[in-house]
């Protein structure tokens, strides 16, 4: 079945909504969606939202790009982060107008708290940054935005998982999904395709993200010759809870939190002097690992899944309840203690991609290191790479990445869709797209995915996780080599049309294997230590060769890197110590 | 530890009427009932059907019926279940929702209901660069009514929905409040003559149902009869 809109959505969390409620004014729109739009992982965001309102105390939106910056460790495009920074302001403003239930100072006036790696004047020490609603500060952008949409009767259509991206001379022509509830292949033609897919997070063993993070835009993307950039950069986050990777936000520690070791010490004291729990996620997640390490995990056997202890204690029940009810609810129901008597066992997780499809400011794609604009094809959100987050995101940036790039992308469709021709598009654009989904349930015998899947994370975790070297991430790009190999003769065991998890499991299988072969060989490439990227082999952050952006192109088994400069025009890159 | 499933399964597909399939699966205490349903999807049968995304409780994908209680198998620790009931346990789709596929319930009418009570603020009052003011006390009163994730769970668990298939549902009722209470919203009084009606909240019969089961804890009879309380206080409601 084919369908013609102006304009298709695909992924409905911050940034898919953000722009369909732009988009949906002047251009028939489709919002396209593997879930519920109120299922999406926005809604698992906790900590906040910043932007230099200046509520608790001075702030200016300099200083907040500045931080941004600085945290993703230069790799930034800083006039980027520079807009990102000062759109802020408004984009929760907006929020709130709209009806966000922000949590509110005495005044009545939106609360901001501190969060890690936000600092008053260039570093002198933590700021009152992040606004939020409790700890589901998400939630509520996720719900608010998603009441809007209904408000402004934007068009839905759920649980369709995206198969593929149709592009012809350049443009983008629409995508080919199929509709879980029957298993029929549709063809959305649209002038503008945007892409607002979320992370990947689920290619690792723990991760907070997702059972539905599995990168599919990115992957159709990559499969259809567009580069991925900056893919060797991950964020894992310094605060999962132990063995099941749950996020404990960020927030814990903005609120006074405190890290310790095995002999209680406060260890951040060691490698963050000024900032202390409250520096960039990278280095507290690296000073955890070291301590793991060193054998002053709680056990203290120095293995793998040692953990540390985030004491909460002293903040007092109050406190917890007004402003980390969930972190508070979590605690409770998967450890069993409550975080105002007990300290949180702690240990990094899988969190959250700064790379992603190449865009420019107003969400366009960009297929090339001369960044060439694919016609019609946006992307925003965790999926895209701006780039504001560079080497390593700072807590809260990540939803003002969606409010922020998807109100632009939004509007940028809104103007391109009035000159842009209709798309003309026949069923054979899906071919390939049924050719695939026919082998998978072409009822042959085959391995199941279950013990592929579970070889990735564990490849991924092991051996492209916080600290990397060479000889590891070889391994790596060959056994996710290998398990792509078995992949192919995978089959479902469900052949039903109806609601066939079976066959989504497959479909997601697939592109969180992609996706792991181009994290792997771009970082592997990468001859440096930079934010999120830690080498054991290249300790030093290397300017002079690797001030540079990757773009990962996916060709057939192999993945071609290329790179272009980054945008250093407002602030020169210097060490950076916290 | 050892446990038995025993899953209502419908394929519609192939299935005349449902049926209960028994699964044995080896499991940690401390692991969630969504764990145990992941090890048979990946590793026993791939055909049973589930929905299920954050795995830790926000997102509402994986309401079910557990033990007869309505909840979230991701927030449903297996030892709690066991110590509780036993070590067979019975897992059902959500109550209702017509099943399209086991586990899997078709949502339209529940979020249709939703979508009734006009689940936004309503407020033109023009703001230039800058938040309207609202006091903490103030932004309190409909603070757990902001945790609502639209699971189903309540909705299923009511009553009063056995017999009464319009009654627009705990969840809705909850969503009316939301705007209701909030000092910024400008309709309230047009609110309270929405949910006004015999299918509206005065169909809430007070059986704490959907209370006890929330997941995020909403307090929602208490706010359903806080709801009541309004319009009989609103001058001039007509029934």
């Amino acid at each position: 079945m084919i369908h013609q809109f102006d304009t298709v959505i695909v992924g409905s969390g911050g940034a898919g909504l953000y722009a369909a409620l732009e988009a949906s004014q002047k251009s028939r729109t489709a919002v396209l969606s593997k879930l519920h739009p109120v299922r999406s992982h926005t809604g698992a965001a906790q900590g906040g939202i910043s932007a230099a309102l200046g509520n608790v105390e001075e702030d200016k939106a300099e200083w907040h790009a500045f931080d941004t910056v600085k945290g993703g460790d230069y790799l930034v495009d800083q006039q980027a982060a520079q807009t990102l920074a000062e759109e802020a302001i408004q984009a929760v403003y907006d929020l709130e107008n709209r009806g966000l239930p922000f949590n509110r100072t005495k005044d009545g006036r939106i609360d901001q708290r501190r969060f890690g790696g936000h600092t008053r004047n260039f570093g002198e020490g933590p700021v009152h940054r992040a606004c939020y609603a409790a700890d589901r500060t998400g939630h509520m952008i996720l719900q608010t935005l998603y009441q809007q949409c209904i408000k402004n009767k934007v068009s839905f259509f759920d649980e369709y998982q995206v198969l593929d991206v149709i592009l012809e001379d350049n443009t983008c022509k629409g995508v080919v999904v199929v509709e879980l509830a029957t298993g029929e292949l549709h063809i959305f033609a649209a002038k503008a395709v945007l892409f607002a897919t979320g992370g990947f997070g689920r290619m690792f063993k723990i991760t907070s993200n997702a059972y539905a993070n599995t990168g599919d835009g990115p992957a159709v993307c990559a499969r259809r010759g567009i580069p991925l950039e900056d893919m060797e950069f991950y964020q894992f986050h310094p605060t999962g809870i132990m063995g099941l990777g749950i996020l404990i936000s960020e927030a814990v520690r903005g609120e006074g939190g405190i890290l310790r070791n095995r002999k209680g010490e406060r260890f951040m004291e060691r490698y963050s002097p000024k900032l202390l729990d409250l520096a960039p996620r990278d280095i507290v997640a690296r000073s955890i690992q070291t301590e793991i390490r060193a054998g002053m995990g709680i056990r203290g056997d120095s293995k793998i899944d040692d953990y540390v202890h985030l004491d909460a204690t002293h903040l007092g029940k109050e406190t917890l309840k007004k402003k980390l009810p969930d972190i508070t609810d979590f605690c409770k129901t998967y450890l069993g203690i409550d975080p105002a008597d007990a300290p949180i066992p702690v240990l990094p997780t899988a969190h959250y991609a700064m790379g992603g499809i190449p865009t420019d400011m107003h969400g366009r794609v960009l297929k090339d290191a001369d960044n060439t604009i694919v016609s019609g094809l946006y992307a925003a959100g965790e999926c895209a790479c701006v780039s504001v987050h560079g080497a390593n995101r700072l807590g809260t940036n990540s939803l003002l990445d969606l409010v922020v790039f998807g109100r632009r992308a939004g509007q940028h469709i809104a103007e391109y869709i009035k000159s842009a021709k209709a798309a003309v598009v026949d069923d054979s654009a899906a071919n390939d797209a049924r050719e695939w989904i026919s082998r998978i349930t072409d009822g042959a015998a085959g391995p199941h995915g279950g013990h592929i899947s579970e070889e990735m994370q564990t490849t991924m975790m092991e051996k492209v996780g916080i600290y990397r070297n060479a000889q590891q991430m070889q391994a790596a790009v060959d056994e996710i080599q290998a398990l792509r190999k078995r992949y192919h003769a995978v089959r479902v065991q469900d052949t039903s049309k109806s609601f066939n998890t079976d066959l989504l499991e497959v479909i997601e299988l697939g592109n969180l294997l992609d996706l792991s072969l181009v994290t792997a060989a771009a970082a592997l490439q990468r001859q440096e230590s930079r934010g999120a990227h830690s080498r054991e082999d290249f300790t030093e952050r290397d300017d002079e060769k690797w001030l540079r952006h990757s773009l990962a192109y996916l060709e057939g088994d192999t993945v071609r890197l290329d790179y272009k400069p980054v945008d250093t025009s407002i602030w020169e890159p210097k060490p950076r110590i916290y | 530890m050892n446990i038995i499933l025993k899953i209502k399964r419908y394929n519609p597909d192939t299935d005349k009427q449902p049926y209960v399939q028994e699964y044995k699966v080896d499991v940690q205490p401390n692991e969630r009932l969504l764990d145990a349903l992941m090890q048979i999807k990946r590793f026993q049968d791939g055909s049973l059907g589930f929905r299920k995304s954050c795995a830790h409780g926000v997102c509402g994908s994986d309401a079910m019926r557990i033990n007869g209680k309505d909840g979230l198998a991701c927030k449903t620790l297996v030892k709690d279940v066991v110590e509780k009931d036993g070590d067979i346990v019975t897992v059902e789709p959500l109550h209702h929702l017509p099943v399209l596929r086991d586990l899997i319930v078709k949502q339209d009418d529940f979020f249709n209901k939703y979508r009734a009570v006009q689940p936004f603020l309503i407020n033109d009052e023009k703001m230039d660069r800058q938040e309207r003011v609202q006091s903490p006390e103030e932004r309190l009163v409909f603070d757990d009514t902001t945790n609502c994730i639209l699971c189903g769970a309540c909705y299923s668990s009511c009553p009063i929905l056995d017999t009464k298939p319009d009654y627009i549902g705990p969840a809705a009722c909850v969503q009316a409040f939301r705007f209701i209470a909030d000092s910024r919203d400008r309709a309230k009084n047009e609110r309270l003559q929405m949910v006004h009606t015999s299918d509206g909240v005065w169909a809430c019969d007070n059986h704490f149902k959907c209370t006890q089961c929330c997941p995020r804890g909403i307090l929602i009879t208490k706010r359903i009869n806080q709801t009541k309380q309004m319009i009989k206080e609103l001058k001039g409601v007509k029934k």
